[in-house]
């Protein structure tokens, strides 16, 4: 009876834990114990870190922004109220005014601008977010390998590091969009995945930076020496000690490289790098300023996408900046 | 600062810059195609290519085309423009001083307003201008470069016709002197004021949190402890020390400054590296878009080292 009490008193230990353990090693299981405490606190942790995000005010617009977005993105061609692909959106209405059949008047082959514009959220989002998801995991990797590792790899990828950083983003991302445009027709996606290859892949310097400086002092801490106790490899460290306490770091700095992603995606569309198979505000904008719209004075045309284009960054950068906290230790004390 | 911390720093810009050469080497060799590149370029005779792939050594070992291709570099032959035969040496050296003027006068402008924008919004921290200075900011430094361009153009040039929608000069025009010094001035305005806007956001943002840093000091503290009037307090103390992080924001962002102009000048047909660009996509001019690579990111290195060297000597804590 006593023995059940003491056994039921005990945290649970988990089935791997208690299969390595040996019968003398009971301060093995105290630290196992602790260290599943310790997993637990964390994503009490992570959530409280996130919570801005829908406390502070500038979290709570951002989201809402991000939400209608999202929702345009998935559910745009259901939406929209003519599709702009097909054959017979193109009319002799050139140009054209608003109405109470186009709202947002008529582009210069006689399409609807706001169904153009219901469909460029799409490419916004799916070219923003995995951009920010590529740079963030090849920024992740990189800097956890050259914080944890120390030496010789942390002075060879800090020094790429640096060197990554000074690349101008838009002469680097016109010369790769259009180098690899050439062979466009080849990967899946298209033009799309020639944007989303060439924004991820000049991007990740930033987080890669911020994520080495805090591996550096969390491989100080105590959870990392009692795994190395415990026998655990460098690459289980690096995976499940590391990774998930530089995850809310990661997350937020994703955050705002999506931002920086939207905008560089209509930039690169606006110069004539997007997708000729599908519509986006950049591209929008492309077309609205070599067909004179801004002479004609067309302001339907060239003016909602450049709304969406703003209201998009503002909203991630209002999102990351909502958890700013977590890369500032100083702010964490002031507010 | 010793001389020795000065030549090292001048070294790595020089590593920083043998990194950028190579990258651009290989990025033309991995991700492009170089002999079809060519053969799709519709202004070069068979001949024509025949001589560019015997100059370029395209015909040779990767290592032999990397050593014509540094050489001929170093030696500034970048290449012929595809689209005209121009050297690309001549095309870039042509576009730059207009770049140059919009990127110049612009960041004069916009680091002096930009931030006296953040030191009124961080001195009066919380009240109602501070609000209106950030959360304007923010929303400005949200905006696409090139649309501000598109606005101010419906604005200022077509809805109240005050300057011209374009180009650097009236076409036709045949003016020299001081007529056309003003014509020039004239066209200049709005992507001048593009360029501007699209940069002081950022800078009031900056100063603003670096301005709440500082007051947090103890030497404001003293300051005012000692009976300085608040306006003493700002000038001599808060405004000094707040703006050395923010030399090195409008230093070490420079390659992002010059990402916004070539924008802004494409849609003011402003003749700068920016119309160079898009009539570079347009045309798929590899070699042009490389050369435009090369400069601007010389530019950024150089500017980089610059900006490190002056705030060694700013400040007086960052020494070696």
């Amino acid at each position: 009876m006593g023995q059940a009490v003491a056994r039921a008193g005990t945290p649970a230990v988990t089935p791997a834990g208690a299969h390595a353990m040996r019968p003398a090693a009971e301060h093995l299981r105290t630290a196992q114990v602790l260290v599943e405490a310790d997993r637990a606190g964390r994503v009490r942790r992570v959530a409280r870190a996130l919570r801005p995000i829908v406390t502070t005010p500038q979290g709570l617009i951002g989201t809402v922004i991000l939400v209608v977005f999202v929702i345009l993105a998935v559910f745009g061609p259901w939406i929209a109220p003519q599709d702009p692909n097909a054959p017979t959106s193109f009319s002799a209405d050139i140009l054209g005014g608003p109405s109470a059949a186009h709202w947002l008047g008529t582009d210069e082959n006689g399409r609807d601008v706001l169904s153009e514009l219901i469909l460029g959220a799409q490419t916004s989002m799916l070219i923003g977010f995995v951009a920010a998801m590529v740079s963030s995991v090849i920024g992740t990797a990189v800097g956890i390998v050259a914080g944890f590792s120390g030496g010789w790899i942390d002075r060879g990828l800090t020094l790429l590091d640096d060197w990554f950083l000074v690349l101008p983003l838009v002469p680097v991302t016109v010369l790769a969009a259009s180098l690899l445009g050439n062979r466009a027709s080849a990967l899946p996606l298209g033009q799309t995945m020639v944007l989303i290859i060439v924004i991820g892949a000049f991007g990740w310097a930033g987080t890669s930076r911020i994520v080495r400086s805090e591996v550096m002092s969390l491989k100080q801490r105590g959870f990392v020496e009692r795994s190395r106790a415990l026998g655990a490899s460098k690459w289980r460290i690096m995976t499940r000690d590391i990774l998930p306490n530089v995850m809310p770091l990661v997350l937020a700095n994703a955050v705002i490289y999506v931002s920086l992603a939207i905008l560089t995606e209509s930039t690169l569309s606006f110069l004539g790098l997007g997708d000729p198979n599908r519509f986006s505000w950049g591209q929008m904008l492309e077309h609205a300023q070599d067909s004179g719209a801004m002479a004609g004075g067309h302001i339907a045309y060239y003016l909602p996408p450049g709304i969406c284009i703003t209201l998009a960054v503002l909203a991630f950068s209002l999102i990351g900046h909502s958890v700013e906290h977590l890369f500032d230790p100083r702010l964490r004390e002031r507010r | 600062m010793t001389a020795r911390s000065v030549i090292l720093r001048i070294f790595s810009a020089a590593v920083t810059l043998v990194f950028v050469l190579v990258f651009n080497f290989f990025l033309f060799r991995a991700v492009g195609d170089p002999k079809n590149d060519l053969a799709r370029n519709p202004h070069l005779t068979l001949a024509g290519q025949e001589a560019v792939i015997k100059e370029r050594g395209l015909d040779q070992s990767l290592a032999v085309q990397f050593w014509k291709y540094v050489t001929q570099t170093l030696r500034g032959d970048l290449g012929s423009s595809f689209a005209n035969g121009q050297p690309v040496k001549d095309v870039l050296w042509h576009a730059l001083p207009n770049t140059l003027i919009l990127v110049g006068v612009g960041t004069v402008l916009a680091s002096a307003i930009g931030p006296w924008m953040g030191m009124i919004a961080g001195w009066h921290r919380g009240k109602a201008r501070d609000h209106l200075l950030t959360q304007g900011s923010v929303v400005l430094y949200s905006m696409p470069e090139f649309w501000l361009g598109m606005l101010l153009i419906g604005l200022l040039a077509v809805a109240w016709p005050l300057f011209p929608t374009g180009l650097q000069a009236t076409p036709g025009a045949s003016a020299t002197g001081w007529a056309h010094f003003w014509d020039v001035s004239h066209h200049a305005i709005l992507p001048i004021l593009t360029v501007t806007l699209s940069l002081l956001a950022q800078y009031a943002v900056n100063m603003r949190s670096s301005v709440i840093d500082v007051l947090h000091e103890d030497y404001i503290l003293t300051a005012r402890a000692i009976g300085l009037s608040p306006i003493q307090v700002r000038r001599r103390h808060v405004v000094p020390n707040a703006l050395l992080p923010v030399v090195t924001v409008i230093g070490l962002q420079f390659g992002l400054v010059l990402g916004g102009v070539i924008t802004i000048e494409a849609v003011f047909s402003w003749p700068g590296l920016g119309q160079l660009t898009l009539d570079a996509i347009n045309a798929k001019d590899f070699p042009v878009l490389q050369g435009l690579f090369l400069l601007t990111s010389a530019m950024v290195i150089i500017f980089n080292l610059l900006t490190d060297l002056l705030y060694s000597k700013l400040d007086p804590r960052i020494g070696d």
